[in-house]
């Protein structure tokens, strides 16, 4: 049995995950709760096996020995392992809270990202190391910067659903804020869709996106098909806008209340934010010193990683010197997922700069 | 007071940059025109920029916003004068913000604590209630060992009317954590001015067999060196059969006083240093002037094993040891591949498939003729059991590289330790009180506790639920 067999069956168990918990949510049994949590379980060690046995196939192909040769160098290695930290993250608060509510937000993620995988056909195979990449510090700093965007994709969500839960008032800025972001979030998503329905076969996945995104809707040639874009995407948006409040009774049944969510939003930046700064920031510029002899050179990569740090040092700072609870750091903490995203896919996908491998 | 009052212009300057306004102010222009940056790249050729602007905002505005873009710095903004302003802007804002505090948090950390009273301990946010048999002569040494193994080991004692009070706290100096991490972002930057003022960047074309005493800044100015580098030799090394690079190698040679002082052979993330300026592998090239000018390197071993190693250049001969073939080369491509139709032809204006032509005979007949490839052994076998290894094309290739001076990289590195251990401190210690009331009644004694964290109590709150179960263990156990 190769990595392959262990990434599917754990792709697999994260989709039966999510099945099991919205059954545990309708149904409130605990037996159901308890086996929504199992079948995550076992997805997760499959998963952990899938990357250690990757990892032992990349050590007998490049043959650079054990520490070099962690499958974290493309990006669709990338995805597996931010999948396997927000699994990892989502577990523990589990643990921690005592609640499985929230398991029926996380696995759906995890099985869309590893079913996007495999669908777009994002290259899996096992590519050479670049000379650039071939350091002790690709570990450490690949790690925990990833174990940071799990954070704070963690923060995002309960950020999110405090939002949904909190905002009463159709026409109050957190209710617009909040549905805008969703609407965007969706839109890109099917416009991104029907992209690749129209033009996946043709191209590469990182050619695709960096050469045909929005090109069937917002960039169309054609200006009535452009027009008709906008004019679904601004439906979308007051559906979205008309009927959220949906949302806010299905997170109700939850049995979540907001002053968990935000505490959970809060504890995730909480440590999410030093391990980025040390995994992403530091060790990143003491490689970059190594590597290039530049500790900063202001590469896209480098600015939107301050970028997003400062988000989240204000974030911070406003909830601890100002006093900020609730809706307003909520709105911070969705947007400095916003960044992350950026940071980790738009800048390789969208800038050029020394980072540019990530892409590949 | 008095003093405040005296200097009110020097009191507004500092509520300026105390206020929080303005760091936001700072906070959100640093990230505007960072993203700015990062749409518009940096010190690249115009026409790249106008192409950026054209696609985001059409071709008629496009020329005009470069004009201004170009004014207003933003084609290398990270250096301009206005970018590092907003730098200094929030170092000013970062100390000022911090001293302003620093009084209250700093009465947090030395303030001793005392007794409560138990009106007082009831309130706190984290507080249990236990009764132990005995009176507080029997029971004290259980109470103060668990407060002992909580950690707190400095406790006080406080004697009270028909009670017993203990108190202690640690952990003050977390609320420092933060300090050190805001003065780690000042050390960061004075690291920065440190190697902007005192070291240099450049960069170093260096062929094949020469050697300099210079580098080169990026505006085109010599930086002299003080000692001679030379490069040996340089090679690219790819994975199997595919054009895709699995190192690039440079090997250098450190003269100083017409002496060679050091060796090394350096690839991407090994760099090389020598008296405090560092030489990275950053890129290489093929030098055409020299095209005809190279040394070929081969190594002729004959049918019946004698060898010859020779240096020849374009048109030599050579004779395979021991018989009467002679060798003469005609031609080189640095990337030879065959088409379709079997023409060959250079397909990369890199050394990513050397191959030479070489014609043999004997005793003046043609024999035969083709080309021979480095990188590819099969084509190296001759008729007759002979072999012609291809082994290198020398001094026609130059490494590129990045030649750095940084006195200030130890500061900057300083500093990116006091940034792990401040924020380690701010976000994973907390500052921690506790106390614990002993309250004789009759036989029995009753135990109050009152706890306080300034971070996450839920971590603490099962610290002193463990602290209540050790005294009830060893309370059953003292029995």
């Amino acid at each position: 049995m190769d990595s392959s067999f262990f990434f599917g069956l754990s792709t697999m168990a994260y989709i039966l995950a999510m099945i099991i918990y919205i059954t545990y949510i309708a149904f409130k049994k605990n037996q159901i709760g308890i086996l929504a949590t199992t079948v995550t379980i076992i997805g997760f060690v499959s998963q952990t096996l899938a990357i250690t046995l990757r990892w032992k196939e990349f050590a007998d192909f490049i043959g650079m020995g054990f520490i070099r040769s962690a499958p974290l160098t493309n990006l669709y290695e990338s995805l597996v392992f931010f999948v396997w930290c927000l699994i990892l993250g989502y577990l523990i608060i589990e643990f921690k809270f005592k609640n499985r509510s929230f398991g029926a937000f996380i696995t759906p993620i995890a099985g869309l990202a590893l079913a996007f995988i495999d669908i777009s056909g994002m290259s899996k195979e096992i590519q050479p190391l670049v000379p650039a990449l071939q350091s002790n510090w690709l570990l450490a700093h690949v790690v925990m910067s990833f174990i940071g965007y799990a954070a704070f994709a963690l923060s995002f969500s309960t950020g999110l659903m405090y939002l949904i839960m909190t905002t009463e008032k159709r026409n109050g800025s957190s209710y617009i804020f909040w549905t805008l972001t969703f609407g965007i979030f969706l839109i890109v998503l099917i416009s991104m869709g029907i992209d690749f329905l129209k033009f996946h076969v043709v191209v590469k996945p990182e050619i695709f996106i960096k050469s045909y995104m929005f090109k069937t809707s917002f960039l169309n040639p054609s200006s009535v098909v452009k027009a008709i874009s906008w004019i679904t995407a601004i439906i979308i948006f007051f559906i979205i806008w008309r009927y959220g409040h949906i949302l806010k009774t299905v997170i109700e049944k939850f049995n979540i209340t907001p002053e968990m969510l935000d505490e959970i939003t809060y504890k995730s930046i909480a440590v999410g934010f030093p391990i980025f700064t040390l995994g992403g920031l530091i060790l990143g510029a003491i490689w970059a010193d190594q590597a290039w002899g530049v500790y900063w050179s202001w590469d896209p990569k480098e600015t939107w990683s301050l970028i997003t740090w400062f988000i989240y040092a204000f974030y911070l700072h406003s909830r601890m010197i100002r006093g900020w609870r609730g809706k307003k750091v909520a709105i911070v903490s969705v947007i400095g997922f916003m960044a992350v995203i950026f940071t980790y896919l738009g800048v390789n996908l969208l800038l050029s700069g020394l980072h540019s491998y990530g892409s590949a | 007071m008095e003093e405040v009052k005296n200097n009110k212009i020097t009191d507004k300057i500092w509520d300026f940059f105390a206020s929080v306004k303005l760091a936001i102010i700072i906070f959100a222009l640093i990230a505007i025109t960072s993203i700015i940056g990062t749409i518009i790249e940096q010190r690249a050729e115009p026409a790249k920029n106008i192409e950026v602007l054209t696609k985001l905002f059409g071709e008629s505005l496009a020329p005009g916003l470069y004009t201004i873009f170009e004014k207003l710095g933003f084609m290398d903004m990270y250096r301009s004068w206005w970018f590092i302003a907003l730098l200094v802007l929030f170092s000013v804002n970062i100390v000022i913000c911090s001293l302003e505090r620093l009084p209250r948090i700093w009465k947090l950390v030395k303030e001793p604590i005392g007794p409560m009273s138990e009106e007082q301990l009831k309130k706190f946010p984290i507080k249990r209630e236990l009764i132990l048999k005995g009176k507080i002569d029997k029971v004290r040494e259980t109470i103060t060992g668990a407060i002992k193994a909580s950690g707190f080991k400095n406790y006080k004692e406080n004697k009270e009317e028909k009670s017993l009070q203990f108190f202690a706290q640690k952990g003050n100096y977390s609320r420092l954590g933060v300090y050190l991490t805001h003065f780690s972002i000042l050390i960061i930057l004075a690291g920065a001015i440190l190697g902007m003022s005192l070291g240099f960047k450049g960069y170093l074309n260096l062929p094949e067999g020469a050697r300099s005493n210079v580098a080169f800044s990026y505006n085109g100015k010599e930086i002299p060196l003080g000692f001679n580098i030379r490069c040996d030799n340089f090679d690219v090394e790819f994975y199997g059969r595919s054009d895709m690079p699995k190192e690039y190698r440079s090997w250098l040679t450190i003269i100083e006083n017409g002496r060679e002082v050091l060796q090394k052979s350096i690839v991407v993330n090994d760099p090389l240093t020598y008296k405090g300026v560092t030489f990275y592998q950053s890129s290489y090239g093929l030098i055409t002037e020299n095209f005809n000018r190279g040394i070929f390197i081969l190594r002729i071993v004959s049918g019946d094993s004698q060898i010859s190693n020779l240096n020849l250049r374009a048109g030599d001969t050579f004779q395979i040891p021991g018989t009467s073939i002679s060798g003469k080369i005609i031609d080189f491509s640095p990337a030879l591949k065959i088409d379709r139709h079997g023409h060959a032809f250079t397909y990369a204006n890199q050394m990513n498939n050397p191959a030479v032509y070489i014609d043999f005979s004997e005793s003046g007949k043609q024999l035969l003729s083709g080309w021979i490839l480095k990188r590819h052994p099969e084509t190296w076998q001759l008729p007759g059991g002979h072999r012609v290894e291809f082994l290198d094309y020398w001094g026609v290739e130059f490494t590129g590289l990045q030649v750095r001076k940084d006195p200030g990289v130890w500061v900057v590195y300083l500093g990116c330790i006091a940034m792990s251990a401040g924020l380690f401190i701010a976000f994973f210690m907390s500052h921690r009180k506790i106390w614990v009331k002993a309250i004789e009644e009759k036989n029995n004694t009753r135990l109050l506790i009152g706890a306080f964290s300034n971070k996450s109590s839920v971590a603490y709150e099962r610290k002193i639920d463990r602290l209540v179960s050790v005294i009830n263990k060893r309370q059953e156990g003292g029995k």
